[in-house]
């Protein structure tokens, strides 16, 4: 039978603030356990949460960034269970008026299709703190550092069809919150975390199977390998004749499996009421426009323009839009030497090759902006060829000064002078008999030979497109 | 909605109490009467009216973005049962 695949996804994103949504403690990654748990994280008798200003303005960006409608008036929500973890019995979040409703975005797959997916809504709340399972004494760790940290829950639509599809939204998602500043969207530091819903459905079927949901998948390609697990089983289960129950599933990535939590006897009924410590939080149009006003150009509108503006490649433009910090640097460099396409192959080619090769990131590259627009400055007027560029940029990257001074340097300038580079000629010529005859004889490819050979007893300063000129001048 | 015996008893056991026998009675009595109130709001015609989230009729103040808290987790957990490298120790969870 041809099964139709149905995924929605919840994307948790932790909003880069200073301190906890509700509390004045430090966000701070890798601290050590419980320093930045203070008396309103742990749940201490007494204390009130107090809301955190920085997260709406990062939730009204988020929502601006996808074309949603933002709330003006949302309330926060009690969700009531039970884990250690959770040291208040509740975790507050936004249930009936969440500060994000709708909203969508526009995906690219890899065949270059484009497909819209649609956002149900994105609210704030609080994270909970970390279970260490490793053996204490047959008891459990709890670090509360993490309680109380700012997330944003982003719910899609169920407009995904298969795993490719899913993981171009995830990514595209990762993509804006970095550009917006919302989130560093750092997955291994649990910054971006998924829950995949999915469902299967016989091929032109309406209504929907049953879906599990799979949690707390931390990487792109975990979430790829665990949506088509999940669906290899439910075709399993659906083929050989039996029923998809829902249930919560987790990801093994060491078995490369997905199986079911060990579920609680009595279905999950989290009693959610308004929380009466906190008031409606109430914002208004100038706020929204005011964020709205200052928020930087988005990943999809730049690479249009480094397409219509400055005449690149859609691949080209996808991949300087890739980061935002990548745009800038390219943006600058481009800007400096004032040739877009020279500017576009060095920092895809040489500059992400080299930073790829030592894996750093664009924001510790050893080669700023300013460098490097100087040195393609020096390619545009001549001073150097593209070959010794690769050397001059080496001599940067190892902290060996601007591009002028290692020219100067290290003799680099390219020599123009046609009376200095003839005598070479001629000794070439001299060394070289039989290949001269054939180069007169009109064999076009023992050209290459000569050019070569006057570069490299020039160590490449010559100019080879002069260099060739003069060869021919000589020969006529 | 009417209360038995079954809906006490999973209440109870969502939010972690333990009810004595003799007791059940007395939670069905008292939450059938608070449900017979909610029924009588219920008959009010709402139509047109926004939902209360708050009594209060102000709005939420927000603070600044900034890290006032100071590390206390030792006056914390030195009321701990349990403690071990800076952990709080619970009984053992699986999930």
């Amino acid at each position: 039978m041809q099964w139709e695949v149905v995924i929605g996804l919840e994307i948790h994103v932790q909003l880069s603030t200073n301190s906890k949504i509700f509390s004045g403690a430090s966000t701070a990654f890798g601290a050590s356990p419980n320093s930045q748990a203070c008396a309103i994280d742990i749940g201490l008798p007494g204390v009130l949460p107090v809301v955190n200003k920085e997260v709406f303005k990062k939730a009204v960006a988020f929502g601006l960034g996808v074309g949603a409608e933002i709330a003006l008036k949302s309330v926060f929500d009690r969700k009531n269970y039970f884990y250690p973890d959770l040291p208040k019995g509740y975790q507050i979040t936004q249930l009936d008026y969440p500060i994000v409703i709708g909203g969508e975005v526009e995906i690219t797959l890899s065949d270059a299709t484009k497909k819209t997916i649609h956002i149900t809504r994105a609210h704030l709340e609080e994270d909970a703190g970390k279970s260490l399972h490793e053996d204490f004494h047959g008891m459990t760790g709890i670090d509360l550092n993490r309680a109380g940290t700012p997330l944003l829950e982003i719910v899609s639509e169920p407009d995904m069809r298969s795993a490719e599809e899913a993981v171009a939204y995830a990514r595209y998602i990762r993509q804006l919150v970095c550009y917006l500043d919302v989130s560093d969207g750092d997955m291994s530091q649990g910054s971006l975390r998924c829950d995949a819903n999915v469902s299967i459905r016989p091929m032109g079927e309406t209504t929907m199977g049953t879906r599990t949901e799979t949690k707390n998948v931390n990487s792109f390609k975990f979430l790829e390998r665990a949506i088509n697990h999940e669906i290899e089983r439910q075709i399993g289960v659906l083929e050989s004749g039996g029923t998809v129950h829902q249930e919560t599933m987790l990801y093994d990535p060491v078995r490369d499996e997905t199986r079911p939590m060990r579920s609680k006897e009595t279905a999950t009924d989290y009693r959610y009421f308004p929380e009466p410590d906190l008031l409606p939080v109430e914002i208004d149009a100038a706020y929204v426009a005011d964020i709205r006003n200052n928020l930087p150009e988005l990943p999809k509108q730049r690479a249009l323009r480094f397409i219509t503006e400055m005449h690149l490649s859609e691949t080209d433009a996808m991949i300087l839009t890739s980061s935002r910090s990548v745009a800038e640097y390219f943006e600058r460099v481009s800007e400096i030497c004032d040739d877009p396409r020279l500017a576009n192959n060095w920092v895809r080619v040489e500059l992400m090759g080299q930073l790829n090769k030592e894996g750093l990131e664009i924001k510790q590259s050893p080669v700023v902006p300013q460098q490097l627009g100087d040195l393609l400055i020096r390619i545009k007027d001549d001073t150097i060829s593209g070959k010794i560029a690769k050397t001059v940029f080496d001599a940067i990257w190892q902290g060996g000064g601007t591009a002028d001074q290692i020219i100067e340097a290290r003799g680099l300038k390219q020599v123009t002078d046609a009376s200095s580079i003839e005598p070479v000629i001629d000794e070439i010529f001299a060394n070289n008999p039989q290949q001269l005859q054939q180069l007169k004889a009109g064999k076009e490819k023992v050209l290459g030979f000569f050019v070569g050979q006057v570069m490299k007893a020039t160590q490449g300063k010559a100019n080879p497109k002069q260099v060739n000129d003069l060869i021919r001048q000589k020969i006529k | 909605m009417k209360v038995d015996d079954t809906v006490v008893k999973s209440i109870a056991q969502l939010a972690q109490l333990e009810l004595k026998p003799e007791s059940i009675q007395e939670n069905i009595d008292s939450m059938t009467s608070i449900l017979n109130l909610v029924d009588q709001m219920q008959s009010v015609d709402t139509t047109g009216i926004e939902p209360m989230a708050h009594p209060l009729d102000t709005m939420q103040r927000l603070r600044e973005d900034h890290v006032s808290e100071p590390d206390q987790r030792e006056l914390f957990q030195s009321i701990a049962p349990a403690t071990e490298k800076n952990l709080y120790l619970v009984p053992k969870v699986i999930e």
